[in-house]
């Protein structure tokens, strides 16, 4: 989140300034199998977010320390492109944010990933973002997930997120890049198909019962994600698209 | 210094003059930094900050950040200059729940922060117009989940035994960051107790910020 600017308007009547509801999402197209190498692909479309991740593995681990004996060590790379967003060319490479980022999209897919099947390997997630508009975490970890399942990889849950937040004290979903910079407050969740949370970060400013609200809308539209996953590899394999990456 | 259990975590700041960002040229800028010493833990190495430490004081930058409890505006020098306000966590001893220490040690270092005198541009060293005004205090509690228990302020054999953990900063009314970790998962209303839990919590801190 960047920082509150009262001057500048993010409802205007009622609705918010791309033309959505409270709690509507932006549109979101997910494509498996894009990438030739990988074990497992996904490119996501969320938005203006635009995001390819390809899974390696199981492999061995190295560095060798990392190993663990009684289970899979998952590494996610979550990394932004140089012309991925609208400020000033950046610089390439891990900074704080996107290692921050990294680790805990590792967490989180560490609990839905059946780890223990795999003891002493490692599993590699390698997501990407192109294009970067506002909710790149949740897009990523969409991506990460679906490419998992396009791998095969075995799976306890599946799990998708949205965020939350506060545009013009009016409480919404899946912010966009001007909600994100002048809003009040973003809440990333994501949640396995039990309902429980397994990511979840918050800045910004909330009060207990916003939070309490947020956290009953944003769980049901993330089912409504996982239906998205669940189509997206049923057409890879009903054989209804050509998958392979495309950006438009 | 604040010190919760056998954690212990140095506070320190210091102001100094430097260009605003390109997008908000007449707000000051605060950067915060998280040095987990090598001394402090058998488990910490010396080297460029790794994971644990830029969690670490990416999330006490955002309780503080979030709350709006300095004002940026006021750190704006002349057009083109700034003042940075740079937080620097130094853990000297480590038994777990860094997040807490590490937001008290924080709070406590801004409380008795002094601004520098500023002259034609200049800052002057070691001479003071008085503190550096605060607009409430951001607290944090740390909570992990073993099996079927939650228990606040882990230390570190709790931390180590952690499915998962769960980070609450409040400040006055609002919540204003929050930080999951850990592989196991929270249910939602083990989410919503944890934060009446963490505005409870708030005050025991508060009487240690002096």
């Amino acid at each position: 989140m960047g920082s509150h600017n009262p001057n500048i308007k993010l409802i205007v009547d009622g609705k918010r300034l791309d033309g959505r509801a409270f709690d509507q999402l932006r549109n979101i197209s997910i494509n498996v199998g894009v990438l030739e190498n990988a074990v497992g692909s996904a490119q996501v479309i969320w938005g203006d977010n635009k995001v390819v991740a390809g899974v390696y593995g199981p492999r061995d681990v190295f560095p060798k320390y990392q190993q663990k004996p009684d289970k899979a060590f998952i590494r996610t790379i979550y990394s932004m492109a140089t012309f991925a967003s609208i400020e000033e060319h950046s610089r390439s490479g891990p900074n704080k944010r996107s290692q921050e980022i990294s680790f805990v999209l590792s967490e989180a897919f560490e609990n839905v990933l059946m780890v223990e099947k795999f003891p002493g390997k490692m599993i590699d997630l390698h997501i990407t973002v192109l294009q970067a508009a506002a909710g790149t975490r949740l897009a990523a970890f969409l991506a990460g997930m679906a490419a998992l399942i396009d791998g095969g990889f075995p799976l306890n849950e599946i799990a998708a997120g949205v965020s939350a937040g506060k545009a013009d004290g009016a409480l919404v979903l899946d912010l966009d890049k001007a909600e994100d910079n002048f809003g009040q407050s973003d809440l990333p969740i994501v949640y396995n198909s039990s309902g429980e949370i397994i990511l979840l970060q918050m800045d910004g400013k909330m009060t207990r019962d916003e939070l309490t609200e947020s956290i009953e809308l944003t769980s049901a539209k993330s089912k409504d994600i996982m239906d998205l996953i669940r189509k997206a590899v049923e057409r890879k394999y009903a054989g209804e698209v050509k998958t392979e990456l495309n950006f438009r | 210094m604040a010190q919760i259990g056998n954690t212990k975590v140095l506070a320190g700041v210091k102001l100094s003059m430097m260009e605003p960002f390109a997008d908000e040229p007449n707000k000051g800028v605060l950067i915060m930094g998280a040095e987990l010493l090598p001394m402090a833990s058998p488990t910490f190495e010396p080297g460029p900050p790794d994971e644990r430490s830029i969690e670490f004081s990416r999330v006490v930058d955002r309780g503080i950040r979030s709350s709006e409890i300095i004002n940026m505006e006021s750190l704006f020098v002349e057009e083109g200059k700034v003042l940075g306000l740079f937080i620097d966590l130094y853990v000297l001893d480590y038994g777990g729940n860094l997040f807490d220490t590490g937001t008290l040690a924080a709070m406590s270092a801004l409380k008795n922060t002094r601004m520098p005198k500023i002259e034609s541009g200049e800052l002057i060293r070691g001479e003071y117009t008085g503190n550096l005004p605060l607009g409430g205090y951001p607290l944090s509690s740390t909570f992990v989940k073993i099996g079927n228990f939650t228990m606040l302020d882990p230390e570190i054999h709790e931390e180590s035994a952690a499915d998962a953990r769960l980070t609450i900063c409040t400040c006055e009314e609002n919540i204003v960051a929050m930080q999951k970790g850990g592989v196991g998962a929270f249910k939602k209303e083990e989410v919503l107790n944890l934060i009446n839990v963490s505005f409870e919590k708030r005050d025991i801190l508060m009487k240690h910020i002096r």
